[in-house]
């Protein structure tokens, strides 16, 4: 953005949220100094030390499902019509389903705990992962599949030497996504079954009123999700390095 | 060589082959010997089975009836006694030439240390050297092929199927290249079996051209280019015998361009 011939830096927009904030228009805006000096305050405290524990563990542990599920079931979509033709329609039905609805089911399948909040990271990830390691596979150039078989590869020796390398931009892709997702999932899953984690810190503080301290955690949540989806995208670009030129 | 058909030793002979893909009905009651030690183009114009006979051959490709003797075995699949070598290249993207071209031994189960031994060596025989680190995407077309043709060669195969492997690069180099195919045909003692959409180059490079004809197709006529085989690459091309058979050959096939 430009402002009177100057290059604003890209994040000038806090500037205006600071002012805003400063001239106390609203309780709901603090400054944003303020918020950062709340988030050092209350990021060493042990409710939010655990709170981060808690997502984190549910964020990994839920997005490595995803992936170690996803990745295989996609590739096995792309390359058996059969079971593309079966499993199709419900990857696409639930990429697109509003899974926040599908919530209350999970707490009275799975309880009120971590394994609910696991799985919900889960389906808010994997249905992208599935569909694009599905493109990824039929992207593939049908005469690499051929020269593997004329030097007598196995489907085995495809499935690993060939498909699981000439598919990662895709898939890689779709993981980028699917990060984000989960980052959403993760915490969905923790505001409606608010008793652990960044769910209770979230009740803990908008019920109190504690808006400084709610920013501040709405912070560290949007950092964590832009570093790791940057840092998905700088491997993306490595690998589309040669994937540009197949 | 002796000239008398029936004498001689075939590494591929191909017999009642019948391939439909559905309606269509590519490949009638093909018949076909390929000599051993000797190259074979398959020449004809598009569409007529040249690439789907060279898949069936492959082991590629099932036909809907044949009876292929592969070095007086019958066909069962793709095996280490044929090497292909594609249009396209088919090279891996994410690898180097060195692990593109040992890749057809690696699939054989070869050793790391000895599979990249036997590689080096036939980058070095395609003119590649100090370019093993680079990948595919760095190399010219022409490169790109001569990292497909050692790595055919590597695997060390008694037969080698070529479908159209010239026909994406620059006619320079396609000159090059088929002066390099000669060359490797009389020096290596295999088997090529070397589709192709012209004329020129069958006749240049074949010791026997097969001439296929339109749909459903078989082989129509054989020409055995004999009498300038033994001329130095240079001096072929100005051959009457060769330009005579080119003639021939275009006067076969141009009913079938109109
Ligand atoms: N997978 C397929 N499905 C249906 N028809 C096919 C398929 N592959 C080839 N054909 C048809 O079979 C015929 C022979 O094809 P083929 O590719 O063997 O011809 P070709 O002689 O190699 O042609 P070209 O010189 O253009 O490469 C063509 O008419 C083609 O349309
Ligand atoms: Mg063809």
């Amino acid at each position: 953005m430009k402002l009177f011939g100057y290059q604003l830096p890209a994040m000038s927009s806090l500037i205006l949220w600071e002012i805003v904030g400063q001239l106390e228009f609203t309780f709901f805006l603090p400054p944003l100094s303020a918020k950062f000096v709340t988030l050092i305050e209350i990021s060493t405290t042990s409710v939010f030390l655990q709170a981060l524990a808690v997502t984190r563990y549910a964020f990994f542990v839920g997005t490595f499902s995803a992936i170690v599920i996803g990745i295989p079931v996609g590739i096995l979509m792309g390359k058996s019509r059969l079971l593309d033709e079966l499993l199709l329609p419900w990857v696409n039905m639930f990429l697109s389903a509003p899974l926040t609805a599908l919530v209350p089911v999970l707490m009275v399948l799975f309880g009120f705990g971590m394994k609910s909040i696991i799985i919900t990271t889960t389906l808010f990830a994997i249905w992208i992962i599935v569909l694009n390691s599905r493109a990824g596979v039929m992207q593939i150039n049908r005469s690499l599949i051929e020269m593997a078989r004329s030097f007598g590869a196995s489907p085995k020796d495809a499935f690993f030497k060939i498909y699981l390398w000439a598919a990662p931009p895709e898939i890689l892709g779709g993981v980028r996504i699917g990060f984000i997702r989960a980052v959403n999932g993760v915490i969905i899953g923790q505001l409606l079954i608010s008793i652990v984690g960044f769910g209770a810190l979230f009740e803990l503080y908008s019920s109190n009123f504690l808006m400084k301290h709610f920013w501040a955690v709405l912070i560290v949540l949007f950092a964590i999700a832009f570093t790791i989806a940057e840092f998905l995208a700088h491997l993306e670009r490595r690998v589309d390095y040669y994937a540009a030129r197949r | 060589m002796n000239d008398n058909i029936n004498d001689i030793d075939n590494a591929v002979t191909v017999r009642n082959v019948y391939k439909n893909y559905g309606e269509v009905e590519a490949l009638r009651d093909l018949l076909l010997d390929f000599p051993r030690g000797q190259l074979t183009s398959l020449l004809g114009p598009s569409g007529c089975g040249k690439t789907t006979l060279l898949k069936i051959i492959a082991g590629l490709l099932p036909a809907n009836s044949s009876e292929i003797l592969v070095n007086n075995q019958p066909l069962t699949g793709p095996g280490p006694d044929r090497a292909f070598v594609f249009q396209d290249f088919a090279l891996l993207p994410w690898a180097n030439v060195l692990r593109n071209v040992a890749f057809g031994l690696k699939l054989l189960g070869v050793a790391r240390s000895e599979r990249e031994a036997i590689a080096e060596t036939y980058i070095g025989n395609v003119g590649l050297q100090g370019f093993e680190k680079r990948y595919p995407h760095e190399l010219s077309g022409g490169m790109r092929q001569r990292v497909g043709l050692a790595r055919a060669l590597s695997v060390d195969a008694e037969v080698l199927l070529l479908d159209e492997p010239f026909s994406a690069v620059d006619e320079q180099t396609r000159r090059k290249f088929q002066e390099d195919l000669l060359h490797l045909a009389n020096n290596e003692n295999k088997t090529f079996i070397f589709v192709t959409h012209s004329i020129e180059e069958a006749v240049y490079v074949s010791d026997q051209v097969a001439l296929l004809l339109a749909r459903p197709s078989r082989v129509s006529e054989i020409i055995r280019p004999e009498g300038f085989r033994h001329k130095d690459a240079g001096s072929i091309r100005r051959d009457p015998e060769y330009l005579d058979i080119v003639v021939r050959i275009w006067a076969s096939l141009r009913t079938y361009v109109e």
